[in-house]
């Protein structure tokens, strides 16, 4: 168990070099002196040679490609361009706000997709199986941002519909987030559920005279709630990325905002840190639904891996 | 079913003439008449794709009708020019922000432009991002994954890299990839590319590791058929109905990752239009002129919905394991 563990998190240390390498390669190629971006056209040359020494801008990039991940693994981003404050502190500050959002719109999906699944299951094909699975489907269909702005529309006036200054800003956003992920989790739970509800066992729970809603409850629901568990995992760490979209267009200061931001004024280490840090935590994300899935599913263990 | 056994035996035949000078007629018969069962033997049902195609249209009346939608709306696409009264970029002040009306069917958007004509030209970038990318990326990830799974030298590397491009957010990763190369529609088509092989190879890589263990693979391997011929002759086509289904799904995804580009400023830029785009312009006027909000996002829901309708049936029909 413990070696599978420390395997299984051995392998993500190259991936995590990878994206860093591979982000930092292609901003790299991206034209524009840093320095001029930073601070204008009008600067002393020898201001310019201290920074581009202490930046190791001199030095070719594979060097600097070190320097950064030997940084980053301190913890350390480098500085924004524009914003002129470290991109870990500017990090930090945001990541609260984009952890509630995803918290309270990944809640909100567990809540309405499980019963909404578990419901379409049991009632196969019926009415209420056909609405739920509908709305699922329109969850997954439509760009986020068209329902955030109709959402932003009809709720005018009456909840906030940007900012993040209370509680009740976190309402439409979460809903914005939620459905898309209500709607995975909800079509997971009910074709996970139905190949479960075939097994000989519950036949047998069945033939024993047990009443339907204890089969359904005690005997199914554990075992394919399985690799529900593990797409809830997964899924929080994919709200945390997915809110780039939904800050952007709630006016939530989160991570997401950040890199868009920094997309925009063209600041380079800021995007770098904002990416790597959110593809950071997905990964780290992965990793805890693997392990949890080993833990609640010892066959995965026995392979080894995948 | 006697398509389905010609085909076998047309596989069996091919395997073996790429060897005529090694072995007699007579062993080569014997090894078609083999590879012939075995492939028999592995294949998950009688049905020829074309059969299992029918049969999802009988059965299931939901894909049937999201194939004719499917169709109908490429059409319109298709023949924009032929179909709009409209100039899609001809600015009319005098005309801006009408609601919807028997001359304008979907209301006219900030500069007076006809919003139905936009939807339908529109249309073409929204088609061409869900096609494009999607074909692409999905070659790219057919080969690399069958040469990871089947040649398997170069298996770590391919694998380590799509674990790299998946570890990422696609939307944030095709986010850098047109920050740095710049926004025009053809980067797009880049970005979303070099995202999307990773998931095909993935799948793809793993059926090779099956089928490649098959006895019809290992007599054609026995019989000193080419790796290639193998890979593509016999694997790929035993691949075949998850990448069918893999590349229905695929389109969806793409077409909403660049309307999600377009609303980010970093995809489709005006004076083109893309569903996406359009909907994001929307969004000073959402409030007093809702139609040009509303008929763009249906365009993208009637049309994702439908493909992913379609993609679930054929699913259910060519790889009811891989739900």
């Amino acid at each position: 168990m413990l070696k599978y563990i420390i395997k299984r998190i051995l392998v993500t240390i190259p991936v995590l070099i990878g994206v860093v390498f591979l982000i930092f390669v292609m901003l790299s190629v991206v034209p524009g002196d840093p320095l001029t971006v930073m601070m204008g056209e009008k600067v002393k040359v020898d201001v310019i040679e201290r920074l581009s020494q202490s930046m190791h801008l001199n030095d070719p990039w594979y060097v600097r490609f070190v320097w950064y991940l030997w940084d980053a693994f301190h913890g350390d981003f480098g500085t924004s361009y524009k914003l002129m404050r470290s991109v870990s502190s500017l990090i930090a500050g945001a990541f609260p706000k984009t952890l509630m959002l995803a918290v309270t719109a990944a809640a909100l999906s567990w809540v309405i997709g499980i019963p909404a699944g578990i419901i379409s299951a049991v009632k196969k094909n019926s009415l209420a199986d056909h609405l739920f699975m509908g709305f699922a489907l329109c969850g997954v269909s439509i760009p986020a941002f068209s329902v955030g702005m109709i959402l932003q529309n009809l709720f005018n006036g009456i909840l906030p519909v940007s900012g993040f200054a209370s509680p009740r800003h976190l309402i439409l956003p979460a809903l914005v987030l939620g459905w898309n992920a209500a709607g995975t989790i909800a079509r997971l739970t009910r074709s996970s559920l139905l190949e479960v509800l075939e097994d000989d066992y519950i036949r047998t729970a069945r033939a024993k005279g047990l009443a339907p809603v204890p089969v359904i409850l005690s005997h199914a629901l554990k075992n394919s709630l399985l690799p529900v568990i593990t797409m809830m995992a997964i899924q929080i760490s994919s709200l945390l990325s997915g809110a780039v979209i939904t800050e952007t267009l709630f006016s939530i200061p989160g991570v997401g905002r950040l890199a868009v931001d920094a997309i925009n004024s063209r600041d380079m280490p800021l995007l770098q840190g904002t990416v790597i840090f959110t593809t950071a935590v997905i990964i780290a994300g992965n990793l805890a639904a693997d392990i949890l899935y080993s833990v609640v599913d010892p066959r995965i263990r026995v392979e080894g891996g995948k | 079913m006697a398509s389905f056994e010609q085909a076998a035996s047309l596989a069996a035949r091919r395997a073996v003439d790429g060897v005529k000078d090694k072995f007699s007629p007579e062993e080569r018969a014997e090894a078609v008449r083999r590879i012939e069962e075995e492939e028999l033997n592995y294949l998950p049902g009688p049905d020829t794709i074309k059969e299992k195609l029918i049969r999802m249209c009988r059965e299931n009346k939901a894909a049937a009708l999201s194939a004719g939608i499917l169709a109908v709306m490429a059409a319109a696409i298709i023949f924009a020019d032929k179909l709009a009264v409209y100039d899609p970029n001809a600015v009319n002040l005098m005309e801006r922000l009408l609601p919807p009306s028997k001359a304008h069917w979907c209301g006219t958007d900030d500069l007076g432009r006809d919003i139905f004509t936009r939807i339908l030209y529109g249309g073409r970038v929204s088609l061409l991002v869900g096609v494009i990318p999607t074909t692409i990326s999905m070659v790219i990830g057919i080969i690399l994954g069958m040469i990871s799974g089947y040649i398997r030298q170069l298996e770590a590397v391919i694998m380590r890299l799509a674990d790299i491009v998946l570890a990422f957010p696609s939307i944030v990763l095709a986010m850098v990839v047109m920050y740095t190369l710049g926004a025009t529609t053809t980067n797009i088509f880049i970005a979303l590319s070099m995202i999307g092989w990773a998931k095909t190879a993935r799948v793809v890589r793993s059926q090779t590791l099956s089928i490649r263990e098959q006895e019809f693979v290992e007599a054609a391997r026995g019989m000193g058929v080419k790796k290639w011929t193998i890979m593509f002759r016999h694997i790929l086509p035993n691949c075949l109905p998850s990448l069918i289904v893999l590349f229905t799904l695929n389109i969806p995804d793409a077409i909403l990752s660049e309307a999600n580009l377009s609303f980010l400023g970093v995809g489709t830029q005006p004076p083109d239009s893309s569903w996406g785009l359009m909907v994001s312009q929307a969004r000073t006027f959402a409030q007093s002129s809702p139609w040009m909000l509303i008929f763009p996002s249906l365009a993208i829901l009637i049309m994702v919905l439908a493909l992913n309708f379609l993609g679930d049936g054929l699913r259910d029909v060519m790889d009811p394991h891989g739900r």
